[in-house]
């Protein structure tokens, strides 16, 4: 395993060293020590490696990742995985504000609680928080997939798109446009599926679905009341 | 984007490196307010005492003859202890507001950053380092205290428009974001005859606070009441005499990160100003919740 600790190396110096690796690389495991809150850990990764950030990370942590694995063992500050494409990261404790924004794909995985606009506009991105959710999540999702095994807080799906929300607690509120749906076999397919990728021993059946009206797609005077 | 830090002491013998800790901590939030800094701390309260925490662009003049003349003016015994361009009277308690009064016509030039039992604050234009410099803020001692660092939007980059503010006795206030409605308050608060100094929107939120205060509501009370009446992004943090609190917008787009362990309640906009506090890989660390009134208090 390679190491690169924060206290005696820059974090620039990480982040060349890190988007330096390509498909073939060899040195597939890394971890990072003393992170201390940094912002803008271990970004822009493209190549099949594990990078294991040791503490707590501050904004943007694993931003624009793609392949890569990054797993945080503390807490991560705003925007963790905003905008992935692919990969996984995996964050042992709560994820603050706008967690895995924009995302294209890949899997994100909170183990504690994330805090406000979790998945705001998503689009691909899978996300499982195995805690709550705080208010204004996946506003404007587009599509992908986010999985909540705690409760979900305030205006949950706002102006939402095509993305499904699975929610095992309970819903403070809905958004404007989103809406409990019916949970079909297919959808317990999709689900059963990510909560084996991530970890997670729940039941499937133990969840509803939230979707989309779709009142708010082009603007219809009719639907003026949805807004 | 503003930095906000808050220290909140429950062990007694972490007293003597407040200072040193809460300077740490701001300085970490230099990037987040490059523009000016400040510090409110409340140290010993020596018992009989007001103190005023003043300020003067021409320290030097204001405060040469000042103690004796303010002394001879009230009839009172004054001591004047200088720091940089702030300096602390201390007067006997019961003179602040006749002293408010005097300063003004012996030194029209000069500000009163706070008064109370036990608030000192200071604050200047320039890097937070530079600042703490100055005020030689790492050797303070006290039971809590509250920093900023302000990257300046809705009033410009001056010793006045720095927080923390204070509109009431040992009371003050930080904030990191912008009030939309505070000219509407600054209004109606100085027709209730609440003192406001600045253009600056925080100071209408301290403003707005000491007024709920004056009119019988607790601090949590006039917290919830911001919530109502202010519009506007806010993370607030406030301190008092006996203890500290917070509260956020229900929007919450302005971060805030909490600490807490047997010895300290921390605060800061962001966990990298936590790292260096003793124990805090085995601190409770939470994010504090929107619209939702947080209070410590010894």
């Amino acid at each position: 395993m390679q190491t690169i600790d924060l206290a005696t190396q820059s974090l620039r110096d990480l982040n060349v060293t890190l988007q330096a690796q390509k498909d073939q690389t060899n040195a597939t495991s890394w971890q990072v020590l003393n992170p201390r809150g940094a912002h803008a850990i271990a970004v822009g990764l493209d190549a099949p490696i594990e990078v294991t950030v040791r503490g707590s990370t501050g904004y943007y942590c694993a931003g624009m990742n793609k392949q890569a694995t990054v797993h945080v063992t503390g807490s991560a500050g705003p925007g963790v995985a905003e905008n992935m494409m692919s990969g996984t990261v995996i964050i042992e404790g709560d994820a603050s504000q706008y967690a895995g924004a924009t995302g294209r794909g890949g899997l994100l995985v909170i183990k504690g609680n994330a805090s406000s606009r979790c998945g705001i506009s998503m689009k691909g991105i899978d996300i499982v928080v195995q805690g709550n959710i705080g208010h204004m999540s996946a506003f404007m999702g587009q599509a992908g997939n986010l999985v909540v095994c705690g409760d979900a807080g305030d205006a949950l799906g706002d102006s939402l798109y095509e993305a499904r929300l699975f929610v095992r607690g309970s819903v403070k509120s809905l958004g404007a446009d989103c809406i409990e749906k019916e949970m079909r076999p297919e959808h317990l397919e999709i689900l059963r599926n990510l909560l084996e990728r991530a970890g997670v021993d729940a039941k499937p059946e133990e969840f509803r679905r939230y979707g989309s009206a779709r009142r708010l797609y082009n603007f219809d005077v009719d639907n003026a009341a949805a807004y | 984007m503003c930095g906000i830090v808050g220290l909140f002491l429950k062990d007694k013998s972490l007293e003597p490196k407040l200072g040193a800790m809460l300077t740490d901590m701001l300085v970490t939030m230099t990037d987040r307010g490059p523009d000016s800094a400040g510090i409110a701390i409340y140290g010993d309260s020596a018992s009989g005492h007001a103190k005023l925490t003043i300020q003067s662009d021409q320290a030097d003049a204001d405060f040469a003859t000042l103690a004796d003349d303010l002394s001879s003016a009230l009839g009172v015994p004054v001591s004047l202890h200088r720091k940089d361009t702030h300096a602390v009277l201390a007067l006997p308690v019961g003179k602040a507001t006749a002293a408010r009064a005097t300063l003004a016509e012996l030194r029209p030039g000069l500000r009163v950053m706070s008064d109370g039992e036990s608030i000192e604050i200071y604050k200047e234009v320039g890097l937070p380092k530079d600042v703490a410099r100055r005020f030689d803020l790492s050797a303070m001692t006290g039971s809590h205290g509250i920093g900023h660092t302000r990257m300046a939007t809705e009033s410009a980059v001056t010793t006045q428009g720095a927080h923390p503010f204070s509109t009431g006795a040992d009371q003050c206030l930080v904030h990191n974001g912008s009030l939309s409605n505070h000219n509407n308050w600054r209004r109606k608060l100085k027709r209730e005859g609440i003192r406001i100094d600045s253009m600056n929107d925080t100071e209408v939120g301290a403003a707005y606070l000491t007024w709920k205060m004056q009119n019988g509501a607790t601090l949590g009370e006039a917290l919830e009441g911001a919530l109502d009446d202010l519009d506007g992004f806010f993370t607030f943090v406030v301190g008092t005499k006996d203890g500290f609190g917070v509260v956020r917008d229900p929007i919450a787009c302005k971060p805030a990160v909490m600490a807490e362990t047997d010895q300290y309640v921390a605060f800061g906009s962001e966990y990298r100003a936590l790292v260096n506090l003793p124990g805090i890989e085995t601190a409770r660390v939470w994010e504090p919740e929107p619209a939702t009134v947080y209070f410590w208090s010894h």
